[in-house]
């Protein structure tokens, strides 16, 4: 069997862990347990304590309570997460999901953070590349490193790494 | 002293004003050489006295406020809204920034405070503080002009002089609540003097990069305070509010957290300014952001915009705060609109993959994570605007958005210092991160086998998954910055003939700023591992009658009865719980509930017991109203001690980063030739 090129190795085992991340994340909570404590955690408390309803520590909270039994009975009955959480939504208003639901103009709430995060690492690499390639960006490689024979300049360009390495880092 | 304190704080406004307008005449004649009847040298030196003389006259109002808390006069209403006769000395002090008017007067006063240290230093830089001490008297007339007209904290009761106050909030009755609103507090306002700084830099055109390294200790001192402050308020948090948990994404500590992240980029782009004269609009630029997002996080919290369980001094002060802030914007965009040919910048950077690129990612995933916090804050706001209907934006969108950024900002930490200056070698990627790839993956192995893993109940687990990623990244970073410390300690050793632990120590001293440096991400590394905890937490809730037992983890707690105690202050209950493990005794745990005799208002007060592995953190919710019997919740938290630690670490790290290295001639031989091998390393393409 051909062995493969180095980088062929890498780039496959980069895909299967994004695959295997990416399956990870697509399976859901299957037992009634981990619904219930999982979507107890996607929803807030009405009493007005400000949160959430799995989360509520007050004693005899009524409208955990309430929540809570309308939980376990959405769950009990069959319905879907999506089915719990837009009931919950039609009765209490969208307040009452812990987070925008991802869809309409509050998709825009999930979306916006990475885009940011995206443009903002790409544009940081242009940035780089562009700053490298401006007039005196880039430094000649200093072949020789003994001291003796060293030129001036390079004496300098020793002297400033020395600086940067051993004075520069931490705050 | 209502009077006596109104008075000073006109006083204070007065000086501030005249501090602000003498300071600003003084500079401008100097900058343009016109003639005048005072020299303005003399002129800028009262500008500054009268700063000195407003610190005394606000500390004079702070005095007249905590005299009548302790007085117990409740002529004044804010005395008589915030505290009571039966109130404990300390929380008496506590009672000064518990409402809108005292936290206002604290701002100012701390403000001052500061004006007055940096005032009295001027002589390191007459010119320099000049402007820094004019700008700061220009906050400072804001913060006493709100004092004075919008929020007075002297204002009189009007009728009748009641008998007793209406006490402190309960929620704020707690040991943290004397510390933490003082340390954030230092925080947000120290913040003032950097942006100070760089503001008058910037307008005067202060040759050099000087203003960073006199700003570089104010600046680290300031970010110091607020990272206690804002790890006070998570402590007071999770002893405090019951729910086992201690950060909830809430917009108030939210509004903390954000200058806290430009803050933190501040304090690592300046190093690039600093020594290679790059990023200097940057800089500037984010120093000012960090300033703004002190007054926008204000203003958000006081100003009503947004619900939170932190607002206790919310008023209608937001419209002074927005025109503040538009000061303030429009003053730094014409400045460096003015002089922004000023900043032009040396950009020497070769390659994606180096130190100088790492500070960039660095700043970029910062800012990235504070505008994910900010655009969370805010997303309600515009959503209203723009539908009609508010969301609610909690922790599951911090947790899935926030998070990942977290990992990647954890990553960076490890790879940054790893990383040589101008561009790297695969044999130097190869030496430096083997170790640490190695350290990653044996977690990322191990994790599931002990327990860290990435599912529950059969079914992928969110929360886990990222809990495994931030062990392992946590591991590797810490692999690399340990290696760092032993590669130096090593070359000291070899030099010097000295054992690895005191090379340590030589290398520590010689190069305080890198290395107390690397001992604060080693605490971020240990807060961020004892965050990750979470995912795991355990908890069970049951109504306990007598030796009613209820189960956690290896722990059973058997409820040996109820029992109450009252003071002036307030009434108790306290459930009496045996602790056994795997059946035997250990302790006895006492969760309370407190009913404050003025304010009718109850509190829980949380049983905990802490080990590195795990807390048992224990409520006593109080008592079922169908049932009447108690209900008591314990959580098994695992982690949470090493967040505290890790605290410890970082304001350890701090202070060794604040201590000036060693620099003395018999050392500076021994450091030219522990550094000549790291530098040749470098010349070759190494490390």
């Amino acid at each position: 069997m051909r062995a493969l090129p180095r980088a062929s190795i890498w780039i496959r085992t980069a895909e299967a862990v994004v695959l295997a991340v990416a399956v990870c994340f697509s399976l859901g909570a299957t037992s009634a347990a981990s619904r219930f404590d999982n979507l107890s955690r996607q929803l807030m408390c009405t009493c007005g304590c400000a949160q959430l309803v799995g989360e509520c520590d007050h004693a005899g909270c009524t409208s955990r309570a309430q929540e809570m039994t309308e939980l376990t009975a959405g769950i009990a009955g069959g319905k879907t997460d999506q089915q719990i959480m837009s009931a919950f939504a039609a009765k209490y208003g969208a307040t009452v999901l812990a987070a925008p639901p991802a869809r309409g103009f509050d998709l825009l709430a999930w979306v916006a953070p990475f885009a940011v995060f995206g443009a903002a690492i790409v544009g940081t690499i242009l940035l780089i590349r562009h700053w490298g390639n401006l007039p005196g960006g880039r430094m000649e490689p200093i072949a020789e490193s003994n001291p003796a024979t060293m030129t001036p300049e390079e004496r300098a360009r020793l002297e400033q790494i020395r600086r940067e390495t051993g004075t520069d880092g931490g705050f | 002293m209502a009077a006596f304190g109104s008075f000073a704080l006109l006083i204070g406004l007065a000086l501030a004003a005249y501090n602000l307008a003498a300071g600003a005449l003084a500079l401008r004649l100097i900058a343009t050489g016109q003639p005048a009847r005072i020299a303005p040298e003399r002129l800028a030196d009262t500008a500054r006295r009268a700063g000195i003389a407003s610190f005394w006259a606000v500390t004079a109002a702070a005095f007249a406020l905590v005299y009548s808390v302790f007085t117990n006069d409740f002529s004044i209403t804010y005395i008589m809204e915030h505290s009571n006769r039966a109130l404990p000395a300390p929380y008496k002090f506590a009672a000064m920034w518990s409402g809108q008017e005292g936290s206002l007067l604290l701002w100012a006063w701390l403000l001052a405070g500061y004006g007055f240290v940096l005032r009295l230093t001027h002589k390191s830089d007459v010119k320099l503080y000049a402007y820094a001490g004019t700008i700061l008297a220009g906050i400072q007339f804001f913060f006493l002009l709100l004092l004075n007209f919008a929020a007075p904290p002297f204002s009189l009761f009007s009728g009748p002089t009641p008998a007793d106050g209406n006490g402190l909030n309960p929620l704020l009755q707690y040991p943290e609540m004397v510390l933490h609103p003082p340390m954030l507090y230092l925080g947000y306002v120290g913040f003032s003097v950097p942006f100070a700084f760089a503001l008058g830099a910037l307008m005067m055109r202060y040759p050099g990069e000087k203003w960073i390294k006199i700003t570089r200790g104010w600046t680290m001192i300031t970010w110091l305070f607020l990272t206690c402050g804002i790890f006070l308020g998570m402590h007071w948090a999770y002893a405090v509010l019951g729910w086992g948990g201690y950060w909830g994404w809430d917009p108030v500590e939210n509004a903390s957290f954000m200058p806290w992240l430009t803050g933190t980029a501040f304090l690592h782009s300046v190093m690039m300014q600093e020594k290679k004269g790059m990023m200097k609009s940057w800089n500037v630029w984010l120093i000012f952001s960090t300033f703004l997002l002190t007054l926008l996080g204000t203003l958000l919290t006081r100003a009503g915009l947004v619900s939170s369980v932190h607002a206790f001094a919310q008023s209608s002060i937001g419209t002074w705060f927005v025109v503040f802030m538009g000061i303030v914007l429009a003053v730094c965009v014409f400045t460096y609109i003015l002089q922004r040919d000023h900043l032009k910048s040396d950009h020497q950077i070769e390659s994606v993959v180096s130190r100088e690129s790492s500070f960039l990612f660095n700043n970029l995933v910062l800012l990235t994570a504070c505008f994910v916090i900010l655009w969370g804050t805010l997303f309600p706001i515009l959503s209203e605007y723009v539908q009609g209907t508010k969301v609610t934006v909690g922790a599951p969108f911090y947790n899935r958005v926030a998070v990942p950024i977290g990992l990647f900002l954890l990553f960076l930490t490890g790879v940054g210092p790893l990383l040589p200056w101008r561009s790297t070698s695969m044999k130097a990627v190869k030496r430096n991160f083997v170790l640490p790839c190695i350290a990653l993956w044996a977690v990322v192995i191990a994790g599931p086998i002990v327990g860290v893993r990435p599912w529950h109940d059969g079914a992928f687990d969110r929360g886990n998954f990222y809990a495994l990623i931030a062990f392992a990244v946590g591991a590797a970073v810490l692999t690399a910055i340990f290696s760092e410390f032993l590669r130096g300690a090593r070359v000291i050793s070899r030099q010097t003939g000295r054992n690895l632990l005191s090379g340590t120590w030589q290398l520590t001293r010689r190069n305080t700023r890198r290395y107390g440096g690397y001992i604060v991400h080693i605490g971020v590394v240990l807060v961020v591992m004892g965050l990750s905890g979470q995912a795991f937490n355990r908890s069970q809730e049951a109504e306990l009658g007598l030796h009613t037992k209820l189960n956690i983890g290896p722990y059973t707690l058997d409820c040996i009865g109820f029992t109450q105690d009252s003071n002036a202050n307030y009434n108790s209950e306290y459930a009496m719980l045996n602790v056994y493990r795997n059946g035997k005794y250990q302790f006895q745990m006492t969760p309370e509930k407190r009913l404050y005799l003025v304010s009718g208002q109850p509190q829980t007060m949380v049983a905990i017991h802490s080990l590195p592995s795990w807390d048992l953190y224990v409520v006593y919710e109080g008592t079922n109203p169908d049932t009447g019997r108690p209900i008591v919740k314990a959580f098994l938290n695992p982690l949470v001690g090493w967040i505290w630690f890790g605290l410890a670490v970082i304001v350890f790290g701090t202070l060794v980063a604040l201590v000036p290295g060693v620099s003395s001639a018999s050392t500076a031989a021994l450091k030219a030739q522990a550094e000549r091998p790291v530098a040749e390393a470098v010349l070759k393409g190494g490390d």
